[in-house]
């Protein structure tokens, strides 16, 4: 390849319209006769729903419709799991609609359409809803005593439970000159996204035609459940992608929501929108990261770690959603993290309770089981009696054990190995870059009132997940090109990357990339989406696929044309070029297109290190971050400015997530958090001080471009850095939970026995 | 109601309900749809408008209220040729990735350069406390903010 966009600091297209607030999101769209919907939720945890009268709302001013379960002939929807759909599962799955019972504060129980929202809102006070309360199901404490069901017919509040094993994992421990085991949780938070959710549906009743707007992340998926449920053929239906405002994972996978709009739409034959607030976001979108840990290590007296075991407890939620396995399976099947640990046996329980059903946030069941293992790690190296950092710098795996097998999970038959890298020279530049030893210090040390610590903590972050991923490059007809993707846009830069990795296989100026279309189900013949840090690995392996074909197509038709053998063809920005010296223009092949499929079940690692420096005020319970370095390897950088972004922002909500953001029930299952001023977000002034050094030391094996996933390796060892840094300041109290809230602090500076 | 201001230097006239807001009237009447909705309830920042010149939440101040008043929005500080100084220095440091918080910042940095230009980071970490952005973790905002200062400075513009 002639050309450098690939690394280079490009600044993004996509800049030029959300800077001038020409930004088109869904709420943005207006259409002709367009009624807007609403939605009843359930606020109650646990119930029977002993009756609902909808005909006062029905004479509300400004109403078309009040659809419930009852308008659903054929039976009310199912919404089916999109990742690990397990037999076992299916007795979880959601409604679109609440009929029978209630099982969570927020589930939808009916929709009302209105000229506008607020008429809409109007009629929703009007509805009559009897709900007979049922003892609240509100952590797997209750949940495991099946006094209380969510489903009868299940018999059990535990859905599954995923094994994760290594060897003989038993037996190393019978054996063991150490062991110490811990007990350890991460609180429930989720993937804010600072754009609500929103869907805009619109029914052409003479084609037969839906079209659906503010779909994300995976709309062709999406695509094939709508299609199922509303019974039509997924070639009826177009799922739009507007520019997405936020997406961390829990963006764009099936809520009931995207049944219920098109559904409305296609009842009422007239445009439907619905905006979701944030009271509403706060309680429907997926939750996230609720686990207690039980966790066992055994070591030999020198430091290496033998074996990992324990019970990992996670709280679902009401129902199974499309994602919700991945965290709870991640959580044991990475708890040994980037370290070497021969035997492996940790169980992962799905315990179902009265809240929002959970499902995936960047670095899923990684967050969690990073801040166990690595909080486990210090305590396990004071007690040995060896410096953390050497600990760490002994169990790290070493490039000449790559590619390294990991536990294999059951019921699910997941078996993967990490794929490349040297973890341990990760480690050591991120303290050198930090200045750990000049630091160290500073351990406890109490400076104008605060207390001074030290925490580090290693990470691996998977990415690329397969099957597949599709790309098309189309010639435009001034000679420039197009690209269609697959794949997705939820604000990562997806325009700008796409186009640098086009211009360079194609060896065309980077302004010879016209546009770079993402998203819409229109676009390619298939497309998987933005999850598992896949869209640049999968998308952008697709797209040289992509441009292989395009220019087996441009030879072709220049063959043809000039009249010689397509070996013989050149193609340079402008022109095709024959032997004989005659050429013609690109433009005049307009119109050519041809699409690339990149098929992978390797996934790639990404992995690095989380040093944090903080400074904890005992009065007010405050952690301030003096300085925090993270250094990621993620095998080929595309865009370091965009990758820095990607970096930074995760830590950002990584420490949200450690200290302030906590979504909160009470005994009954009410929920306590449903505004921005109870659901602490972390805002410009808390978090400053943070840096990151991004390598490209060990490119993937598994793509052509050598890339890793990286979009959530600043969010994994996040609670574990903190949490450890917090641990070394207040000397001799352990943090053993999230968040590090003020009052938790103090609790923890209250335990030390030796203040 | 019918109530009647001046936007990004035009005067409007727009006939209301009294419980809309000035964010919901600028983007659902007058088609400003820069003007973002994140919380309705005035954590977020996302629908900052310039009010008289003070930054002001869209979401907390009634339409009516806007009565004679002159309000800019991000479409208001922005040109068809490219992007202003500030703009261009939230692009040059990768200020903003989903771009939905962003029109808030840009009016919200504006506001606090038209009145600081020399305002340190830790003043513009305490202005743009008031606005989230998910995506960023705001260190190349801060970055960006304070990259604009110059262009500030003198002419107040």
């Amino acid at each position: 390849m002639k050309n450098t966009f690939i690394g280079a600091p490009m600044e993004r297209r996509e800049d030029l319209r959300f800077l001038r607030g020409r930004g088109e999101y869904v709420d943005d769209l207006v259409v002709d006769g367009l009624l807007h919907a609403v939605i009843l939720r359930s606020a109650v945890a646990h119930g029977r729903i002993v009756s609902l009268d909808i005909s006062a709302a029905l004479k509300c001013p400004g109403v078309h419709a009040v659809i419930t379960g009852k308008d659903m002939p054929g039976g009310v929807p199912i919404i089916p799991m999109r990742l690990q759909p397990l037999p076992e599962f299916k007795p979880y799955e959601q409604p679109v609609l609440a009929h029978d019972k209630v099982r969570y504060v927020g589930e939808p129980i009916a929709v009302v359409l209105a000229d506008s929202v607020a008429m809409a809102e109007d009629a929703l006070e009007a509805i009559g809803l009897d709900i007979e309360s049922l003892p609240a199901v509100t952590g797997h404490a209750t949940a495991a005593h099946n006094s209380s069901l969510l489903f009868e017919a299940a018999g059990t509040n535990r859905s599954l439970i995923f094994h994760a094993r290594k060897g003989d994992a038993d037996a190393s421990f019978r054996d063991a000159p150490y062991t110490r085991r811990e007990q350890f949780s991460t609180g429930r938070h989720y993937g804010l996204t600072m754009e609500p959710r929103g869907v805009m549906a619109q029914w052409d009743a003479e084609r037969g035609r839906l079209v659906v707007s503010g779909a994300a992340k995976v709309p062709f998926f999406n695509r094939r459940i709508l299609a199922k449920q509303i019974g039509l053929p997924e070639t009826a239906i177009d799922m739009i992608e507007n520019d997405v405002g936020g997406g961390y994972g829990a963006r764009g996978e099936f809520y009931p929501e995207d049944f219920l709009i098109p559904f409305a739409a296609r009842h009422v034959n007239r445009p439907v929108k619905w905006t979701e607030d944030r009271r509403e976001n706060l309680m429907a979108m997926n939750h996230a990261r609720e686990a207690e840990a039980d966790i066992e290590i055994a070591c030999a007296s020198d430091g290496t770690i033998l074996a990992l075991r324990g019970d990992i407890h996670v709280d679902m939620g009401a129902y199974m959603r499309t994602n919700g396995a991945v965290g709870a399976r991640n959580v044991c099947q990475f708890l040994a993290g980037p370290y070497r640990v021969p035997y492996v046996k940790v169980d992962s329980h799905l315990w179902m309770t009265n809240k929002t059903p959970v499902g995936t946030y960047r670095g899923p069941g990684r967050f969690e089981s990073n801040f166990f293992l690595e909080r486990l790690i210090d305590m396990v190296a004071a007690d040995l009696g060896i410096d953390r950092v050497e600990f760490r710098r002994r169990n790290l795996i070493s490039h000449t054990e790559q590619p390294y097998p990991i536990a294999h999970v059951q019921p699910t038959d997941a078996k993967d190995k990490y794929d490349s890298g040297d973890y341990g020279a990760a480690f050591d530049q991120c303290l050198k870059e930090f200045g750990w030893d000049a630091k160290s210090k500073l351990s406890g040390r109490l400076i104008d009132g605060r207390y001074h610590g030290l925490g580090v903590a290693c990470f691996i972050e998977g990415g690329a997940a397969g099957p597949k991923e599709t790309a098309r490059l189309e010639i435009n007809d001034d000679g420039s090109y197009s690209v269609y993707l697959g794949t997705t846009s939820v604000g990562q830069g997806v325009e700008t990357i796409f186009a640098q990795i086009a211009a360079d296989a194609l060896e065309v100026p980077i302004d010879h990339i016209r546009q770079v279309h993402h998203g819409s189900t229109h676009y390619v013949s298939d497309g998987f989406g933005a999850y598992h840090s896949r869209s640049t690995v999968m998308g952008g392996s697709a797209l040289l696929e992509a441009t292989k074909n395009l220019q087996t197509a441009i030879r072709e038709a220049g063959a043809k044309r000039l009249g010689c053998d397509a070996s013989a063809i050149a193609i340079d920005e402008n022109e095709v070029f024959g032997p004989d010296g005659r050429s013609f223009p690109l433009r005049e092949l307009a119109g050519l297109t041809a699409e690339g499929q990149f098929h992978n079940h390797h996934h790639t690692y990404s992995y690095g290190t989380h040093a944090a420096h903080v400074a904890v005020d005992p009065k007010l319970g405050q952690i301030k971050i003096v300085d925090y370095v993270v250094v990621q390897d993620v095998g080929r950088v595309i865009n370091p400015m965009t990758l820095r972004g990607q970096v930074i922002g995760a830590v950002v909500q990584g420490l949200g997530g450690a200290c302030l953001e906590h979504l909160q029930y009470d005994g009954e299952g009410q929920f306590l958090t449903g505004s921005l001023a109870d659901y602490l977000l972390p805002t410009a002034s808390d978090f400053p001080n943070l840096r990151c050094v991004i390598t490209e030391d060990h490119p993937s094996p598994n793509n052509p471009l050598g890339a890793k996933g990286a979009g959530e390796g600043g969010i994994i060892a996040a609670g574990g850095a903190l949490a450890n840094a917090v641990a070394n300041a207040l000397q001799g109290a352990e943090p053993r939970r999230l968040p590090l809230s003020p009052s938790y602090i103090w609790e923890l500076i209250n335990s030390r026995s030796t203040p | 109601m019918q109530v009647a201001f001046e936007v990004n230097g035009k005067q409007v006239e727009v006939r209301v309900e009294p419980r809309l807001t000035l964010a919901d009237c600028l983007r659902h009447h007058l088609r400003l749809t820069g003007t973002h909705v994140g919380c309705e309830h005035g954590v977020c920042g996302a629908c900052t408008v310039l009010v008289d010149g003070k930054a002001v939440r869209g979401c907390l101040m009634l339409a009516v209220q806007a009565e004679g008043s002159k309000v800019v929005t991000v479409e208001g500080l922005s040109n068809d040729e490219g992007l202003t100084p500030l703009q261009a220095s939230f692009r040059k440091h990768h200020a903003l990735q989903c771009g939905f918080c962003t029109p808030g910042m840009i009016t919200t940095s504006h506001a606090l350069l038209s009145e600081e230009p020399d305002c340190d980071a830790d003043r513009v970490r305490e202005v743009l406390s008031g606005n989230l952005c998910r995506c960023t973790g705001y260190v190349s905002i801060v970055e960006a903010v304070l990259d604009a200062r110059s262009a500030y400075k003198g002419s107040g513009r």
